[in-house]
């Protein structure tokens, strides 16, 4: 079940669409399900589905489909690092490496203590600001300097 | 960041402000709306709309650079159902970053010429697919719709006239294949972002199989600023063909990466003292014009370049997005396509054959060769591929992948073929992405 607050909000999303349209309103549904659940689980997606009138694996396609929904659980942290070419030009690829020392783990792994989980990013669209971080897909950090990583892995308590 | 140079700024003139400028009343203090205003006060006519457009030879700012003004007139004109406007903010195309500050320092300059679109198109009903990864961005376009619908520029009867025109954001979750057009439709109606075949092309059988046209944001938010200025006036302001200012995300090895706008036809040589030279004073390598689906173009030719679509397409590669990837003599070509290769196998959608499986081939065979194991004949193999994706494919991701390889294997095939003999790269490894900067800070 997804609390009041999370309806509420896939209910706003519902209304941008027209009213035979509320399929569209899947991609923020399960945005807003990860926001509450962490990530999605096959109970979270048939809640989606119900709530939007889809058929479960439709959710399933969508949710499966982009790479910012987690199918499976991930840290307290989810740390995205670009190092996409225009990123590693200005030190994206060594800031990936930097944080993987650092955490002690490789892409797609989480650390021991469930606090962070590290995944590899494709262009996040703000190259110009190489190196960037992405945290819990929503606060993009830029300019991360190994100093500026180490802040933002102390804060992520 | 906020704008670091322009020449005869438009889009960005609002820019200065940064994070406190790009409120409604802030647009408005700079003429914001008014031609919207003038354009329903004065009952411009919808064609005299499309007119400027097309004299003002606006071309599409997403990627193909397709007449923005033509694109509009295909748009049914006594369609009895719904139509949309889309516009495209999925910004994925390595490289590319002018969408975000765009809507991040004057979102409302995108609200205004979508809206315009709408009039002009004769749709009630508009959508801004915005890219995954930028919530923050995200968040700031829709408070920026709140405070449209607020003045009313947007709802039922815009202005006291008979307009009525609603207009949302949706948020991708992260597919570089959504800014494909069709995809980003099949996404926006709650589906897979996998392309459509085409025809029908979306002017017909568009958003929920309604007539529907898709821009670029930087297409949109340069629309008020050609009525403001009238069409050939904006088309002067470029070269004959290419018109107006467009922006420019230059990254990689530049002293400041950032955004830049410029008429189109201005010099590469020019560009590149805006973006404060070559970091640490290092050689130019090469540089990628136009995202990363443009082949590479050596650097000594790029100095000869000026920057609109036609000269970089006769120098053989594209303008694409603006995005301008700039790398000095520490860069190996092997390894850089390398990257290139492996994003696209990471984001082929998978529906088409060439495409799913060539994309995965081409990036196996670059790895190989740049971890010593390549063998004699791979250069003939992907040589052979490229042309087996390209064409071949429902949506240009195919093309966009294959591109880069052909580009680097024509200008660099001695490198390749370097690594191939000597199992080693000619950069040394110690020297290799040396001006990254990450250890040792941003001035050398
Ligand atoms: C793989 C692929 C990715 C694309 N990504 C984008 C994008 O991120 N933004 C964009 O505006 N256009 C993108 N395009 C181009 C769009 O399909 C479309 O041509 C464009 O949005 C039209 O707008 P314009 O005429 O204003 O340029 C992409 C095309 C392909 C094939
Ligand atoms: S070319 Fe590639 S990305 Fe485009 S539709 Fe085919 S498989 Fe999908
Ligand atoms: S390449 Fe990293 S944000 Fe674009």
């Amino acid at each position: 079940m997804l609390s009041e607050s999370s309806l509420k909000k896939i209910d706003r999303e519902v209304a941008k669409y027209p009213a035979a349209q509320k399929q569209s309103a899947v991609m923020a549904a399960l945005a807003i399900a990860q926001d509450e659940k962490g990530w999605l689980d096959k109970d979270t997606i048939a809640c989606v589905a119900d709530y939007l009138g889809m058929a479960p694996v439709a959710v399933y396609e969508v949710a499966s489909f982009y790479n910012m929904y987690d199918l499976e659980p991930v840290g307290k942290y989810k740390l995205t690092v670009c190092t996409n070419l225009p990123c590693a030009l200005s030190g994206g690829a060594h800031a990936a490496e930097y944080v993987k020392e650092k955490l002690g783990v490789d892409f797609n792994q989480t650390t021991a203590d469930g606090r962070f989980t590290l995944k590899e990013g494709e262009c996040l669209g703000a190259c110009g600001d190489a190196p960037v971080m992405l945290v819990n897909n929503k606060r993009m950090c830029s300019f991360m300097t190994p100093m500026q990583i180490d802040k933002l892995i102390e804060e992520c308590k | 960041m906020a704008l670091l140079g322009a020449i005869n700024p438009l889009m960005t003139s609002g820019w200065a402000g940064g994070d406190a400028g790009w409120r409604l009343k802030d647009y408005v203090a700079r003429g914001g709306y008014e031609m919207l205003r003038k354009v329903l006060t004065e009952k411009v006519s919808p064609d005299d709309v499309i007119a400027t457009l097309k004299a003002s030879v606006l071309r599409g700012r997403g990627g193909a650079g397709f007449p923005t003004g033509l694109k509009w007139s295909f748009m049914p004109k006594n369609f009895p159902g719904d139509k949309y406007v889309v516009c495209n903010s999925d910004e994925g195309e390595p490289g590319t970053f002018k969408d975000r500050d765009l809507m991040r320092f004057d979102p409302h300059s995108v609200i205004e010429g979508m809206i315009i679109a709408g009039y002009a198109m004769g749709a009630a009903r508009g959508y801004n697919y915005i890219h995954g990864e930028i919530f923050d961005v995200y968040q700031r376009f829709e408070e920026a719709l709140d405070e449209a619908r607020a003045a009313g520029f947007l709802g039922s009867n815009i202005l006291g006239s008979s307009f009525s025109y609603e207009l949302f954001a949706h948020h991708g979750y992260g597919a570089y294949i959504c800014g494909e057009e069709t995809g980003l439709l099949e996404s926006l109606e709650g589906k897979k972002g996998q392309p459509r075949f085409k025809p029908p092309f979306p002017a017909s059988y568009g958003l929920y199989g309604k007539p529907t046209t898709i821009n670029n944001t930087e297409t949109f938010a340069a629309v008020p600023f050609i009525l403001r200025m009238g069409g050939e006036a904006y088309l002067n302001m470029g070269k004959p063909n290419n018109g107006g200012t467009k922006l420019f995300s230059v990254s990689g090895h530049v002293n400041k990466p950032g955004n830049y706008e410029i008429p189109l036809g201005t010099p590469f040589a020019k560009l590149l003292e805006m973006a404060g030279g070559m970091r640490g004073g290092r050689k130019l390598k090469m540089v990628i014009p136009g995202g990363s689906s443009a082949p590479v173009i050596p650097g000594e030719m790029m100095m000869d370049l000026t920057m609109d679509y036609d000269a970089i397409a006769k120098a053989g590669s594209m303008l694409g997005s603006g995005a301008v990837i700039v790398m000095d003599e520490t860069v190996c070509a092997v390894k850089a396509l390398e990257r290139l290769s492996y994003f696209y196998f990471e984001e082929s959608c998978g529906q088409c054959t060439p495409c799913r499986e060539g994309t995965g081939w081409m990036y196996r065979i670059v790895h190989r060769i740049e971890n010593g194991e390549g063998r004699p004949d791979d250069l003939e193999l992907l040589t052979s591929i490229t042309p087996n994706i390209m064409g071949r494919t429902i949506c240009a991701l195919g093309d966009a992948a294959a591109m880069p390889v052909s580009g680097f294997i024509k200008h660099y095939r001695s490198e390749f073929e370097y690594h191939i003999e000597n199992k080693r790269c000619l950069v040394p490894r110690d020297v290799q992405w040396a001006g990254s900067t990450f250890y040792t800070g941003p001035s050398c």
